[in-house]
């Protein structure tokens, strides 16, 4: 099997499932038990967030483990947004293409009377510091932008947004699910104020995150019932997910340089050879995009059959089709970089780590042409462009 | 993928009946690509009876599975018997769809239908337009 759906979750490492073990097995202490072994715990919980806040440049007392990024983003955007309601601030700057933990957030807090500015991404999905700095007014509470984009991969100049942000005394918060622990990031250095991420995005476990949140900037609990988080996050910590997490995101940074390289690599051979299918399109920018992301749309197929297909051929893949979604629209990324619904629907997205191979890129290059000339051989949408009866919208 | 049947994924996998029929004596075409499937039926018809038909469908995995049951179904069978083709028929045959798939086999059945219209109408077959209505892309929302 070729996983190349890294981006939706990530295969945990040998390292960070090491770590876990104990916390399951022998060190099953609470952490705020006063025994032994509850004390044990303790310390790993504290030893786990020294981890997290050097790989991002923070303090320990600024790191705070969540359930996941959503939630993450959901506490840091509802914080902001009360301190802004408290100062007579209510209203948002965001962009159109953000995860929907960050968009259905932000819908909510709209209903209950924020005044939320979706910033367009343009066609390489990228947001500029100027168009921030245009966007920013007096009532502005919150500025949220995520590192980089989950489906198109593109990395937003978020040290430039987040100066902007600062000079601007706004608060800048950053879901960077996709990018922690796989592109540098320095929280003190770039300004940021809130950050979110998820463990298992980087070889880590699922349902385990972090929200980063700046010294002196008040957080608010989602979760009441316990002193857990320094009050913020009410619950028994879940000290083997926490722990493995701290681990997988260690070895992440330790070796990022390197990973970066090779992914890269990997990712601009496959981009070389899917661009040479006729009537297809990079999405997302060409260089500013995450090492592992590749995304394309291919004219005259619907994404959800290619991944059946490719399935098949034991390649694990993703799509923004509507199909795929459960809804009837396709990806809200792909519609706010500009791609027209019927090319949106024939999206795909193969997303590679540092244990992708040379040898399954190779595969990917052969199953995807394959893939596409036989759906297209079926698709009167192709017979359609092929004889001129109607247009087509890709080269 | 255990989102669809056996019975799905192998229409999916080796669609009966795909291409096209030259000449055919009734097209129909339905959905659109801003929805994400289209479905092309074509027909061939010889006296009463349906001796030919061929599908193309551009759509996800249940929208090929659906056309292609449905082509397979009205093959050699009486047209008067494509009218009675529903629905509901096609997802059995597919042993169920997921309900947000529900769709595609409303899709197939229009098709159908709408190939059928066109026969008819082709051959100044009179028939009741209740049966046939114009399909509208109902299904989709869009």
């Amino acid at each position: 099997m070729i996983y190349a759906d890294n981006a939706a979750t990530t295969r945990m490492s040998r390292t960070a499932i090491d770590a876990m073990l104990p916390y399951l097995e022998e060190e099953y202490g609470n952490p705020s038990s006063l025994h032994t072994i509850g004390q044990r715990a303790n310390e790993a919980l504290t030893a786990a967030r020294e981890t997290v806040a050097d790989c991002l440049g923070a303090l320990p007392g600024e790191i705070y483990f969540t359930s996941g990024g959503s939630e993450a983003d959901n506490q840091a955007i509802r914080s902001a947004a009360r301190i802004g309601k408290a100062r007579g601030k209510t209203h948002i700057i965001s962009t159109a293409f953000e995860h929907h933990a960050v968009l259905h957030t932000l819908k909510q807090l709209s209903a209950e009377g924020f005044d939320v500015t979706l910033l367009d991404v343009g066609p390489e999905g990228m947001v500029t510091p100027e168009q921030v700095d245009a966007a920013i007014r007096e009532d502005t509470c919150l500025v949220t932008i995520m590192y980089a984009n989950n489906e198109i991969g593109s990395i937003q100049p978020i040290p430039e947004i987040a100066a902007v942000c600062k000079a601007r005394k706004v608060i800048f918060h950053t879901d960077a699910v996709q990018a922690a622990a796989h592109i540098p990031i320095n929280v003190k250095e770039q300004n940021i104020d809130m950050l979110s991420l998820s463990g298992h995005k980087f070889h880590g476990p699922k349902g385990v995150g972090v929200l980063y949140c700046r010294r002196g900037l008040q957080l608010y609990s989602l979760i009441e019932g316990g002193a857990q988080e320094k009050n913020k996050r009410a619950g028994t910590e879940n000290i083997a997910g926490i722990v493995s997490l701290a681990a997988a995101m260690k070895e992440a940074c330790d070796h990022m340089e390197e990973n970066i390289a090779k992914v890269t690599a990997l990712r601009d051979r496959l981009i070389a050879g899917l661009s040479q299918i006729p009537h297809s399109v990079l999405n997302g920018h060409p260089t500013k995009r995450l090492p592992g992301n590749v995304n394309f749309c291919f004219e005259g197929i619907e994404g959800e059959s290619m991944l059946l297909l490719l399935d098949d051929k034991g390649i694990c893949a993703s799509s923004g089709s509507a199909c795929t979604s459960g809804s009837l629209d396709p990806s809200h990324v792909l519609l706010a970089i500009g791609r027209p619904h019927e090319i949106a629907h024939g999206s795909l997205r193969l997303s590679l780590c540092e244990w992708n191979t040379d040898q399954e890129v190779d595969a990917m290059l052969e199953a995807v042409p394959e893939v596409v000339r036989y759906l297209r051989n079926m698709s009167p949408v192709w017979r359609d462009l092929q004889s001129g009866k109607s247009q087509f919208i890709l080269k | 993928m255990a989102l669809y049947s056996e019975k799905v994924m192998d229409h999916f996998r080796n669609p009966r009946n795909v291409g096209v029929i030259e000449n055919a004596d009734g097209v129909g075409e339905v959905g659109n690509a801003k929805c994400g499937d289209i479905m092309k039926i074509y027909l061939k018809i010889d006296g009463d009876v349906v001796t030919d038909v061929k599908f193309e469908t551009f759509g996800c995995g249940s929208a090929i599975a659906s056309s292609s049951m449905a082509t397979e179904m009205i093959k050699g069978q009486p047209v008067s018997r494509l009218l009675e083709l529903t629905n509901k028929a096609v997802v059995e045959a597919l042993d169920g769809l997921p309900a947000h798939k529900l769709h595609c086999s409303v899709l197939a059945e229009e098709a159908v239908k709408s190939a059928l219209k066109d026969y008819y109408d082709r051959h100044g077959i009179e028939y009741d337009p209740k049966l046939l209505p114009d399909v509208s892309c109902d299904a989709c929302h869009v």
